[in-house]
């Protein structure tokens, strides 16, 4: 179900199912390329999206396919803006243990974030963290702070 | 979740001692196919007794995180059985992957298969 509103936006609302997923992925790359984002940073983008869509179906909503996840996305000029919005109960992204520090190098899980916000230039946790807004500014680096925060710049 | 056809993900050869795994899939991201990637990879190692593994990366033009943690399990499963995993022809955008999450210094990353096979 996608419903494109005014100005571009669109909120697609989806069961918790991987493979409905891809199909905004691939929405989204679509204009991504009508507004000639650059392969590198659709690329970026779409390894973000995959790990923030997974994360809200497998651990927010436990792949309940009765529990849906809710996505605010647009693409204008050289910024691309997106919402999710899981039905779980969120969880504090700092309880997530550091991927990078050695004792954690050899687990099987956990770096999706690191890649969410390395790859993208806003990464902000709502609380209680069933909410996430993710921000890709063409030309500009990601902007390494804390993953919680109260602001969504393109809303 | 919508039912997908159970299919072989991995192409597996031998040359010498050594098995060399190229991907079907251009793009591991898929939770059901990734977890067939990682029952397939490991059954290499637990059931068939493979002790040199060469995960050959050319196809690849996407991978998940999901999928970095079966590499990793493979990789601890073939050390345990004193084996050695080695990974090569990988694309610049992934390596990048790699370099993120550290991973790269964590798994023997070869610049192409030949150099690879050298490498056991």
């Amino acid at each position: 179900m996608r419903q494109p509103s005014k100005e571009g936006s669109y909120e697609v609302v989806i069961a918790s199912d991987p493979l409905e997923t891809r199909r905004v992925q691939d929405h989204i790359e679509v204009l991504l390329r009508s507004n000639r984002f650059e392969d590198r940073e659709i690329f970026s983008i779409r390894l973000a999206l995959e790990e923030a869509l997974v994360n809200a179906i497998k651990h927010g909503n436990q792949m309940d396919r009765a529990k849906k996840v809710t996505i605010n996305y647009h693409v204008r000029g050289d910024r691309f803006d997106i919402l999710i919005k899981d039905e779980g109960k969120g969880f504090d992204p700092e309880d997530v243990p550091d991927p990078m520090a050695v004792e954690n190098l050899e687990r099987p899980c956990g770096r999706g974030l690191l890649l969410m916000k390395h790859y993208m230039t806003e990464v902000v946790f709502h609380p209680p963290g069933n909410r996430l807004a993710m921000s890709k500014i063409r030309g500009k680096p990601a902007l390494n702070g804390p993953l919680n925060g109260h602001h969504f710049t393109g809303k | 979740m919508s039912a997908q056809p159970r299919r072989r993900r991995l192409e597996v050869e031998d040359i010498g001692e050594v098995t060399v795994v190229n991907f079907t899939d251009k793009k591991i991201l898929d939770e059901q196919n990734i977890q067939v990637i990682g029952e397939q990879l490991f059954s290499l190692v637990d059931e068939l007794g493979r002790r040199k593994l060469l995960l050959n990366f050319s196809n690849v033009e996407y991978l998940s995180s999901a999928a970095l943690g079966k590499f990793i399990t493979l990789n601890k499963k073939v050390k345990g059985a004193s084996g050695k995993l080695i990974l090569c022809s990988i694309d610049p955008q992934i390596y990048e992957v790699f370099e993120i999450t550290k991973l790269d210094k964590l798994f023997n990353i070869q610049k192409d298969e030949q150099a690879a096979l050298q490498a056991f």
